[in-house]
């Protein structure tokens, strides 16, 4: 036999097998041409991986990877799952052939692009939210603004904050507000000079 | 576990009588069939009757049989040693583009000594135009090789007709027959061929013996330089066993064949019926009607061969697969490209090809316990959720 008794085991029990369909994220590396395909699907619950998936086209070594890969990483949080190494992989499965080490360099990949795919997803997530509260802001700026140093209400007179006794003006930029006089948006960093 | 081998072309198992005529060899005739004395003629003549035997099966002269170590050997001296004794005569061979690697590596070995060469294509059945082969002669070709039967997905060439175009032209014709000998009776005087090579484990011998047919008067450069073994023509000492042994496989295999091959070709055919009825989404490749008797070869779609192979042998069954898994090169077979399928379809190569023995027990067997291995590699594949995901919509 050309693989090690754990790569077999794997191959003939892979666990995880499948698609999370509401995966909040998805990493998807290979394509039939070098021979292997990998998808790995994550669930992440305050950093950690709560549940990882994956389909995999490939011969047997590409399916023991998969198989280990979701294994090592299901529970861990986000570092120590983007810290899974190829070695660490072939290594858990007791060696693979020289010409298979590929297939470890796949199932790593595969983990940490599901991973990437997760924190870009947040990153958008984020911004979605920022621009929401931006517009939610912008639309409170205009009843009751705030001062962008004491963060307090401006009130009684307009573009005035009486706790800071400055003058502020309204970024045309961002909507909100900076101290009269100066060449840059104190929220936005948008030039207020041109 | 009880095993059931479906890869003769990998090899085949070696008849009782080879191994029994091959015994002696390796005991008490051990004698260096160059020597004088009478260990070593004992041992020459054995080869003598041999290649008497090899040159039956094909319809040659003994004298026009080189023994080799293998197919391999064969095809390397025959596409070097002829295209390099006639390089004053021109640069230029023609090939096709399915042949095995031993005649592909040696094309571009000569291509380095500054030969050009020409891939005819194959159709979707893998098999060779000969009018392409037509347009591809040139003044200045030297050597035509075109293989006579595939190993990968069995095809039978029309080699007669091709070697007929370069007869016209007084250009030498080669063809690697090693899949094909012993197996489909072969000819070389019927087919025009100018070489031909073959191999002992392809009809029941040993394996490491091997020979290169080269008819009378045909130019030759040896690969192998040394003694004045095999003519002067490929020097070292030769493997008296093994060749004992190709001679005996061959003279069971002029006999025999026929009765194989009505055996093997209806149950190959059973195979070929029963197969993509039980499992969709499968392919047969090569030809459908020429093609070798005991070969069944398909691509089973959104999966991949070794994962096949490996779930197959643990279930006892013996099977091959040109997928790039299998390959340590890890490239999808040049011969299912060549034939315009796709990578990924060319991945879910696999081949059955049966033996002398095979039973319809034995298909069943496979039948049964084949398509729940694809149902459960399928289950795993992205590539099969995609295509159900899209058979959705």
């Amino acid at each position: 036999m050309i693989y090690s008794e754990k790569v077999m085991e794997h191959f003939q029990n892979p666990r995880n097998v499948g698609k999370i369909e509401d995966a909040d994220g998805i990493g998807q590396v290979g394509n039939p041409v070098c021979g292997d395909m990998m998808t790995f699907y994550i669930k992440v619950k305050d950093n950690r991986l709560v549940d990882v998936k994956f389909q995999t086209f490939g011969c047997g070594a590409a399916i023991a990877v998969s198989s280990m890969v979701s294994e090592m990483a299901k529970g861990k949080t986000l570092e120590e799952a983007l810290q899974i190494t190829n070695e660490k992989i072939a290594e858990e499965l007791g060696g693979l052939p020289k010409n298979k080490l590929h297939c470890s360099n796949l199932g790593a990949d595969a983990l940490h692009a599901a991973i990437m795919d997760y924190k870009k997803k947040q990153e958008a997530q984020m911004k979605e939210r920022e621009k929401k509260e931006k517009a939610e802001g912008e639309v409170k700026e205009e009843a009751a603004c705030c001062c962008p140093y004491c963060e307090g209400p401006i009130e009684g007179l307009e573009n005035y904050c009486t706790h800071c006794q400055i003058e502020l003006v309204p970024c045309p930029h961002c909507g909100h507000y900076t101290s009269k006089g100066e060449s840059t948006c104190a929220h936005c960093g948008a030039n207020l000079e041109a | 576990m009880k095993r059931i081998y479906l890869d003769h072309i990998a090899c085949t198992p070696l008849r009782a009588e080879v191994v029994e005529a091959m015994l002696p060899y390796l005991q008490t005739h051990f004698g260096n069939a160059q020597s004088l004395h009478q260990e070593g003629q004992l041992a020459a003549q054995a080869m003598e009757e041999a290649r008497e035997k090899v040159a039956a099966l094909i319809n040659a002269q003994p004298a026009e049989i080189y023994f080799t170590s293998s197919g391999s050997e064969a095809n390397n001296f025959a596409l070097k040693g002829m295209a390099l004794a006639r390089k004053d005569r021109g640069h230029h061979l023609i090939v096709s583009a399915i042949e095995h690697q031993s005649i592909l590596h040696s094309a571009k070995f000569l291509e380095k000594l500054g030969f050009e060469v020409t891939q005819v294509p194959v159709d979707r059945f893998g098999q060779v135009d000969p009018e392409d082969v037509r347009r591809a002669l040139r003044p200045e070709t030297v050597l035509v090789s075109i293989m006579l039967a595939n190993a990968e997905v069995g095809t039978i060439q029309p080699v007669k007709e091709i070697a007929s175009l370069c007869q016209e032209k007084g250009i030498p014709m080669h063809t690697d027959a090693v899949a094909a000998v012993g197996n489909i009776p072969v000819d070389v005087k019927d087919l025009g061929v100018d070489a031909l090579s073959l191999a002992g484990h392809q009809f029941y011998g040993p394996k490491g013996a091997a020979a290169l047919y080269l008819k009378k008067g045909t130019r030759i450069l040896p690969l192998i330089d040394g003694g004045i073994q095999e003519g002067g023509r490929r020097a070292g000492t030769e493997d008296v066993a093994a060749i004992v042994g190709l001679g005996r496989a061959a003279e069971i295999a002029r006999q025999e064949m026929k009765i194989w091959a009505e055996k093997l070709q209806p149950l190959r055919d059973y195979l070929i019926r029963e197969l993509p009825s039980r499992i969709p989404h499968v392919i047969l490749t090569g030809h459908p009607e020429q093609r070798l008797p005991h070969h069944a070869s398909f691509c089973v779609e959104f999966i991949e061969g070794e994962a096949m192979l490996l779930n197959l042998d643990l279930k006892g069954f013996a099977a091959s697969s040109g997928s790039a898994c299998t390959s340590r090169a890890l490239k999808a077979s040049h011969v299912l490209l060549a034939m315009g399928l796709d990578h990924a379809t060319a991945q879910g190569s696999i081949v059955f090809s049966l033996i002398n023995g095979t039973t319809r027990e034995d298909l069943d067997e496979l039948l049964e316990v084949f398509p729940p291995i694809v149902d459960r590699l399928r289950k795993m594949s992205p590539l099969y959720t995609q295509f159900l995901e899209d058979k959705k919509q």
